[in-house]
């Protein structure tokens, strides 16, 4: 089995699997009860100032989108930080740490925006023995309004300054968690790493409403005839964290700097996915919720097989590979040409494809008397959308060999050559067109 | 209880209250909300897709069950009963396996169809329970139309012209509409007097009255001329009253299967129903199948079906022949009778073994007889008596594709008529069909 210790900013866990800041990691028992089922580490639920904790709504806190039969896609959330005393978190912290000292533990902080509480409260955490602090700059709802959460993350000047703060006032290494919540991922994460950052971790939840009810005609989740906007976050926000994972990590500025990648990991090849893109660890908080905390046993063990598989002996072999592969529009192929072709043994002859094709792409496909389906080479531009909606995988693409003659352009296939030089660009050098008067 | 399975001859009440309570319950359950979420949930939403092509009512089910899915099941019932006015009975037996649910998609994928016909059932369960009735009669045409036959098709026939505004009068010559949705299916495909229950339902288009107990020729009652004398069109929907015969010695021993089932059907109490100790049924087909059930369920200590030909040329369906054996029905195939004879205690069936040569079904000498208390023979219907006038073809009547007798004003359809299988759903197909022909002609279209 291959071996998925890791290391993250200095912190070591057995594997890279970690819970994310949230319900999952709220207590000592939930934690103790992770560890045992093998999470190599936990973010704690975010911890705020001393004093009174802040209060949760008593109605429904969680709206949900469906798949088919039920499958939870998406949870959006209006919970917020933790509503337990400081000290009883921190009491509890120390008593874990204590007992799993090879487990990950880090603890997720939200106070004001000013100096004196960062370093009120972060000789706090050190003295529980937590491996390293992470900043919930991501929070979109209810602290965002008292200043903290999503309204420091969407100011990348306050972003900077408070990172400085805590790595002013604390020798533990320092995560900056993001929200996506915002046009650029790459400001915070350049904000975070001027600020002296160790890490940053992302995304946070995204500002959404999942539902309506349409009898009482408001947000779900309703409270007391009322709703608000929440979190989301799940499967569903997969692509969107992924997106935001390659972004920092193909950005010069903040090139290097370690990600920890949140945001709908449910399987092992979701993390796969998002180390491969540049994220040294994941976390997981919805897949949890959803299933439990023993799914983090399927992600072990999946991982381990695909590594043996690959013959990879450690993460970090996967960890930003696919980076350099993450280009801009611009500079794809365009003489790259495949056509989809459907195999006919395992066709089941739903007509997906045809009807996707037909109504909403390019009427490439062909239908016969007897339900048999077939790409026609000279309309298909290769959009893809058959094999989307095939239900049975059976719809592959082919890559024309170069040379070989596009039926739908009547072109070969010739070398690489990308947008930058096409003679429809107009900013292109062979620009074919008539170029405005200058 | 005083009798048993083993009790001789043909006597009531060889089960217990319970043992009939649950051999006649619900075949197939219906669905719960979450069982047809989860169900509903299974289809692809084909294009242009096989299973509607399978229907013979071409009911559109992709649309249907997106309409269940996404927590419509009413507009669902909609969709059913916009193409079969009968889509609640068809659900409960129509042989799903060789019509919507043999040409899904998801056979070939993973050989376990979408449940359509289950899903059928919970849209129209819905609507029916709430008492809904969706459709209403366009402005009265002043035309009035007969039908003959109150079973699928003449009901499917009188509820499409009574929508179209025409006055309906529907003739039976059964003390209860229905025709063999009420006498003829299995009581436990449609328990709890769907059947009526579903008439009932039906009639609140409004516009049609319906006359019991008169038979179309018999003295007294009326012809199909005093019909058209009465009436602007006529449409004949009167199934298979008749039965072939066995043409052996012996054979008023015999009873026909479906006399044996409509009196089992119009039965309130079924342990005052007499059955044999043994029970052998002569046939192969859905008729021979549903008797040997029903027959075993009742409490036969053995119900045998005997088939002329091989297993694999039954004509009742796979599905039809497993749940038989399951049933603990007993299958010989490739014997043909030659002979019922009295004896003592009791009868006894005289069978020849078969084989198919070349030129046919060939008996063979070799013989053997089966012990029976009771014999059903199930072994086709026929046309009853029609008006000389009319054209046949093939022992049925004979109709083009909308439905048209050789006679002016009348049309057919149904069991009684030529084409299409003897099935329920086929009979409403071809009764919906010949209405909207008949509504054209009416208008002078
Ligand atoms: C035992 C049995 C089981 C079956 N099981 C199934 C099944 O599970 N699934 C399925 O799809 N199909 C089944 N069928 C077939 C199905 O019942 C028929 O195909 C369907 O009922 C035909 O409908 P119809 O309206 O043409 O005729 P019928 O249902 O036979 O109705 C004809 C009506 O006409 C009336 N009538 C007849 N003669 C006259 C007259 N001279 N004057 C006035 N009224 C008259 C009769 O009283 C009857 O009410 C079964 C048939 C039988 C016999
Ligand atoms: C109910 C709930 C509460 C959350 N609370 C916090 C929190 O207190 N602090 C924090 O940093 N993130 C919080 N999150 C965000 C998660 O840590 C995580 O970033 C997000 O859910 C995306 O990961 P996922 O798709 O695996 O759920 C919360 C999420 C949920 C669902
Ligand atoms: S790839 Fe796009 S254009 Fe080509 S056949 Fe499939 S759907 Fe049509």
């Amino acid at each position: 089995m291959a071996d998925l210790r890791s290391e993250f900013v200095g912190i070591k866990s057995p594997n890279p699997f970690w819970l994310a800041s949230a319900p999952p990691t709220d207590k000592e028992y939930n934690v103790r009860r992770a560890y045992e089922a093998g999470w190599g580490g936990v973010v704690w639920k975010t911890l705020g100032s001393e004093g009174p904790p802040v209060v949760n709504v008593s109605g429904p806190r969680y709206g949900v989108i469906y798949g088919a039969d039920r499958r939870v896609l998406g949870i959006n959330n209006i919970e917020l930080i933790t509503d337990r005393p400081l000290e009883v978190n921190l009491r509890e912290i120390k008593s874990v740490k204590r007992d799993y000292p090879d487990r990950a533990l880090v603890v997720s902080l939200m106070v004001p925006c000013d100096e004196a509480s960062w370093k009120a409260i972060l000789p706090l955490v050190e003295e529980t023995g937590a491996d390293g602090v992470e900043l919930n700059f991501g929070c979109p709802h209810g602290m965002a309004e008292r200043g903290m959460g999503s309204a420091v993350g969407q100011v990348p000047e306050y972003i900077e300054m408070v990172t400085r703060w805590v790595k002013q006032n604390t020798r533990m290494p320092c995560i900056v968690k993001l929200t996506p919540n915002i046009t650029d991922v790459r400001k915070p994460a350049e904000a975070a790493k001027r600020g002296g950052a160790d890490a940053v971790s992302l995304i946070n939840t995204i500002n959404s409403i999942t539902s309506v009810n349409l009898d009482d005609f408001a947000p779900e989740p309703m409270i007391d005839g009322m709703g608000t906007h929440g979190g989301y976050c799940g499967p569903a926000v997969k692509p969107i964290a992924l997106n935001m994972v390659a972004e920092i990590a193909r950005n010069a500025e903040t090139a290097g700097l370690p990600i920890s990648g949140i945001g709908g990991v449910t399987t092992w090849r979701d993390a796969a996915e998002f180390m491969a893109l540049g994220a040294g660890n994941v976390q997981v908080c919805t897949a949890a919720m959803t299933y439990g905390f023993k799914v983090v046993q399927e992600m072990i063990s999946g991982l381990s097989e695909y590594m043996d598989r690959k013959g990879m002996v450690s993460t970090s072999e996967i960890v930003g590979r696919a980076v350099p592969k993450v280009t801009d529009w611009q500079y794809l192929n365009l003489n790259y040409v495949t056509k989809a072709v459907i195999n006919q043994d395992d066709c089941i002859k739903c007509g997906r494809c045809y009807a996707a094709c037909e109504d909403t792409s390019h009427q490439a496909i062909a239908m016969d008397e007897d339900r048999t389906f077939t790409v026609k080479d000279e309309e298909c531009v290769a959009c893809n959308l058959c094999v989307d909606v095939c239900p049975v995988d059976c719809i592959t693409m082919r890559e024309l060999a170069k040379g070989e003659t596009d039926p739908r352009t009547g072109r070969e296939v010739g070398d690489y050559a990308n947008w930058t030089t096409h003679p429809n660009n107009p900013s292109s050098a062979s620009f074919c067109g008539l170029r405005p008067a200058e | 209880m005083t009798n048993s399975q083993l009790t001789p001859g043909v006597v009531p009440g060889r089960l217990s209250p319970q043992e009939y309570d649950a051999n006649f319950a619900d075949v197939a359950p219906p669905l719960d909300a979450h069982e047809a979420q989860v169900a509903a949930d299974r289809c692809y939403f084909c294009h242009d897709a096989p299973c509607m092509t399978a229907c013979p009512t071409s009911i559109d089910i992709p649309l249907f069950i997106r309409q269940i899915a996404t927590g419509t099941p009413e507009a669902a019932a909609k969709t059913i009963l916009g193409q079969n006015i009968l889509g609640g009975m068809c659900a409960r037996v129509c042989p799903t396996e060789t019509l919507c649910e043999g040409d899904c998609v998801r056979m070939e994928s993973e050989g376990k169809p979408v449940e359509i016909g289950a899903l059928q059932r919970f849209a129209t369960d819905r609507l029916m329970a709430a008492g809904k009735h969706p459709f209403t009669r366009a402005a009265p045409t002043g035309k009035s139309v007969a039908v003959v036959g109150a079973g699928p098709a003449g009901l499917s026939a009188a509820h499409r012209l009574a929508m179209h505004g025409h006055e309906v009068t529907i003739y039976d010559a059964r003390p209860k509409p229905g025709g063999l949705n009420e006498y003829g299916i299995a009581s436990y495909k449609a328990p709890e007097a769907f059947a009526s229950a579903e008439v009932a339902w039906l009639l609140q288009i409004g516009g049609i009255t319906v006359m019991q107990n008169w038979q179309m020729g018999r003295a007294g009652d009326g012809t199909l001329d005093d019909l058209l004398a009465d009436h602007d069109a006529v449409f004949l929907g009167m199934g298979l009253s008749g039965v072939n015969a066995l043409n052996l010695p012996g054979e008023e021993l015999a009873i026909p299967a479906t006399d044996f089932i409509a009196a089992l059907r119009q039965t309130e109490d079924l342990s005052t129903l007499p059955i044999g100790r043994k029970v052998v049924v002569i046939g192969g087909g859905m008729t021979a199948v549903d008797a040997a059930v029903q027959a075993k369920l009742l409490g036969a200590e053995t119900s045998t079906i005997v088939y002329r030909r091989s297993q694999g040329e039954m004509p009742a369906s796979e599905h039809e022949q497993d749940h038989a054996l399951g049933c603990n029905v007993r299958l010989i195939c490739n014997a043909a009778p030659v002979a019922i004879h009295a004896v003592e205690g009791g009868l006894e069936v005289e069978f020849a073994r078969t084989e198919t040569t070349g030129a046919g079904l060939r008996k063979l000498d070799d013989t053997f007889r089966l012990k029976a208390d009771q014999v059903f023979t199930a072994i086709g219907q026929t046309l009853g008596a029609t008006p000389a006038e009319i054209r046949l073809a093939g022992g049925k009547i004979a109709v083009d594709g909308a439905g048209r007798t050789s006679l002016s004003r009348v049309w057919a359809g149904g069991d009684c008529a030529l084409g299409g299988e003897d099935l329920t759903v086929t009979a409403v197909a071809e009764g919906r069909d010949a209405a909207e022909d008949m509504h054209k002609f009416l208008m002078g279209e």
